[in-house]
């Protein structure tokens, strides 16, 4: 198996690494990855990165959360165990529905809100005793870490990279087992 | 950036005023031409009128039985034994409220264009007491919307002392009068309150705080404009919060005065929230809307997509907000059910059934669906399509606090209301823009300006 070369570029500041983002997309070089502390506003934008259709999956999720709140109501206070509410006999689902809509308020957000996290987590690969991807640790503290692919040409990039403020330069062999 | 009202704009407002008062005059001589004289006669031919239209679907028998044949019976009665004066009960109920609908008509376009302007004012209060760093390049405009504050206040409490009994009933004669014929135990109960000198007393204390902030608000403004120090934003800070603790009082007690009080038996706990959410939405809604006009005339260059950005999601989110008080005070009562309170909706779902619910889509649906795309909310045109959603659903939600009070079943969106519509709005738009060119269009000393020149979501 082929080991890759990367070349780690930390800053220490997210508008610098800003910067430096789009100083090396003005080169065309692919940027691999950044690990940050925190998340940096129009960085996905700046990498090129597709958008997120993680917003798309919470309004289906919040649909899900809906219709379930629906179907139950109408199972447990209508078919299965008919109800008087507000001293309003109907048994129609219709009829009864304002009392239903606090039920499918919370439901359609706890769907939304839940599913959109899990779907999140698992996006990113991330899940329980999971081995720590990040290359650095003091990415979880206060430093931004670039990660870009070598192919040939370490002396250009690590030029490139020295002048758009990096303060640590480091170039790995990264063992693709590692993902 | 200086702005002057175009010649076309004031042009356009002035025959919005012209047209305005012709319908407002159309809507009052018409109701005139209903008198107890002829009120028999004229029902009779509503009636008629109503028979033609359905007369296939074997009309008076199937439909409203007990009411036509009452109309039919009291038609006969009065006509053979009392030739003069002596109405039925409900002739006398039709005639009052047609009488009164053109009251109602101008009271609700001059409350809904009036609620726009003190909406705007809490919200730049907010700004303000909040040191917000995004708002600050749409002071001016802000400005610009509250200038109608006291003008607009001002027109709605004197159609309220002219329209008297016409809009609240709990100014009738002797309604506190035990004995008398127009005797109410509820109403005379609350007359500690409701009396018609406290009711101007209040609302002149209101429009007075309201009208003194905005003014120094304004002073401290433009003053601000050419200091070299920040003691002009400091005292508007200050100020700002001291207003906004007057407003949240006085904006409930208005709405109890000026609202609520038109159905003098019923009440809500939460009736001022639920006021103050719509005319915030609504306000929020007209400052998006004229940013967009005055950045499309190339006005407001430092205005950018992130602040329309701001304040579509300020649309989006209030209006939820709207829904959600709207929801809480219709449910608690539609479930308790008690008869006292539940008339005040049974009235609206009876016979308000298009406006009610259809204010609901216009409020609620439009810009949940509309505005919840990120995207969405930085296109001008869609959020200014949203806008006009949101402030017809807001003029329906007015018409709907007033309309089932006074005019009962007798509504309609006809010459009287789209005429008043026409003379605020173009009275609302004459103040408006002619306030806005009187300031440069950028607070440009304010601390935070920089800060939102360069704002970016």
């Amino acid at each position: 198996m082929e080991a890759s070369k990367v070349i780690h570029a930390i800053y220490t500041d997210d508008d610098v690494l800003m910067s430096a983002v789009k100083a090396v997309k003005a080169k065309k070089h692919h940027i691999e990855e950044i690990y940050t502390p925190f998340p940096v506003h129009g960085l996905d934008k700046a990498m090129g990165l597709a958008p997120t259709r993680l917003a798309i999956t919470a309004f289906l999720y919040g649909c899900v959360g809906l219709t379930v709140a629906i179907t139950m109501m109408n199972f447990i206070m209508i078919e299965d165990w008919p109800q008087d509410i507000g001293g309003k006999p109907s048994f129609s689902y219709l009829q009864n529905m304002p009392a239903f809509v606090p039920i499918m308020f919370e439901l359609t957000v706890f769907f939304a809100a839940h599913l959109m996290v899990i779907t999140f987590y698992l996006r990113s690969r991330m899940w329980p005793f999971k081995k720590a991807e990040n290359p650095d640790p003091r990415t979880t503290d206060d430093h931004f870490l670039m990660e870009i692919a070598i192919h040939n040409n370490e002396s250009e990039l690590t030029s490139l990279l020295q002048e758009t403020g990096a303060v640590e330069i480091n170039i790995v062999d990264k063992d693709e087992d590692a993902h | 950036m200086e702005y002057k009202i175009s010649n076309r704009l004031r042009m356009g407002a002035i025959i919005m005023m012209v047209l305005g008062l012709i319908g407002v005059g159309y809507g009052f001589i018409d109701s005139h031409g209903y008198t107890e004289e002829n009120i028999t006669e004229r029902l009779a031919e509503e009636h008629h009128g109503h028979g033609d239209t359905h007369a296939t679907d074997a009309h008076g028998e199937t439909h409203g039985e007990s009411e036509h044949n009452e109309v039919a019976a009291h038609g006969e009665d009065h006509h053979g034994e009392e030739a003069h004066g002596g109405l039925t009960h409900h002739e006398e109920h039709a005639l009052h409220q047609i009488h009164n609908r053109p009251y109602a008509a101008l009271y609700v376009g001059a409350f809904f264009f009036f609620m726009i302007a003190l909406g705007v004012l809490a919200f730049y209060a907010i700004q303000y007491a909040a040191q917000a760093g995004w708002s600050p390049v749409l002071f001016r405009v802000m400005e610009g919307i509250t200038s109608y504050v006291l003008p607009g206040g001002l027109i709605v409490l004197a159609i309220a002392f002219v329209a008297d009994s016409h809009l609240f009933v709990w100014l009738k004669d002797g309604v506190t009068e035990v004995g008398h014929e127009n005797y109410d135990k509820l109403v005379a109960g609350k007359s500690g309150w409701l009396n018609k000198t406290g009711f101007f007393i209040r609302g002149l204390i209101f429009l007075g705080g309201w009208s003194l902030y905005r003014y120094f608000s304004r002073k401290f403004s433009i003053a601000q404009d050419n200091a070299n120090d920040n003691k002009n934003f400091k005292k508007n800070f200050r100020i700002s919060a001291a207003f906004l603790v007057f407003y949240i009082y006085t904006e409930s007690m208005m709405s109890w005065d000026w609202i609520m009080s038109v159905d003098p038996h019923w009440f809500s706990t939460l009736f001022g929230w639920y006021v103050f959410a719509s005319m915030f939405v609504s306000g929020i809604t007209v400052i998006a809307m004229i940013s967009i006009y005055l950045k499309s005339k190339g006005l407001l260059e430092f205005v950018n997509d992130s602040h329309i950005h701001d304040l579509a999601k300020f649309m989006f989110g209030i209006s939820i907000f709207w829904t959600y008080l709207w929801f809480s005070q219709f449910m608690l009562i539609w479930y308790s059910n008690i008869p006292e309170e539940v008339t005040y909706f049974v009235t609206r779902i009876e016979h308000y059934k298009l406006p009610f619910f259809g204010m609901l889509a216009m409020n609620f649906i439009f810009p949940l669906l509309l505005l919840m795309n990120s995207d969405y909310k930085r296109i001008n045109w869609f959020v200014v399509m949203a806008g006009i959603v949101i402030l017809c659903g807001h003029y329906l939600d007015v018409f709907n606090w007033i309309m089932p009070a006074t005019v009962v079943d007798r509504w309609f969106i006809g010459m009287p209301e789209i005429g008043a519509i026409l003379l605020f709005g173009g009275l609302f738009l004459f103040i408006v823009f002619t306030a806005l060119g009187k300031a440069p269009l950028l607070a440009k000393q304010n601390p935070f300006t920089e800060e939102s020149k360069h704002f970016h979501y």
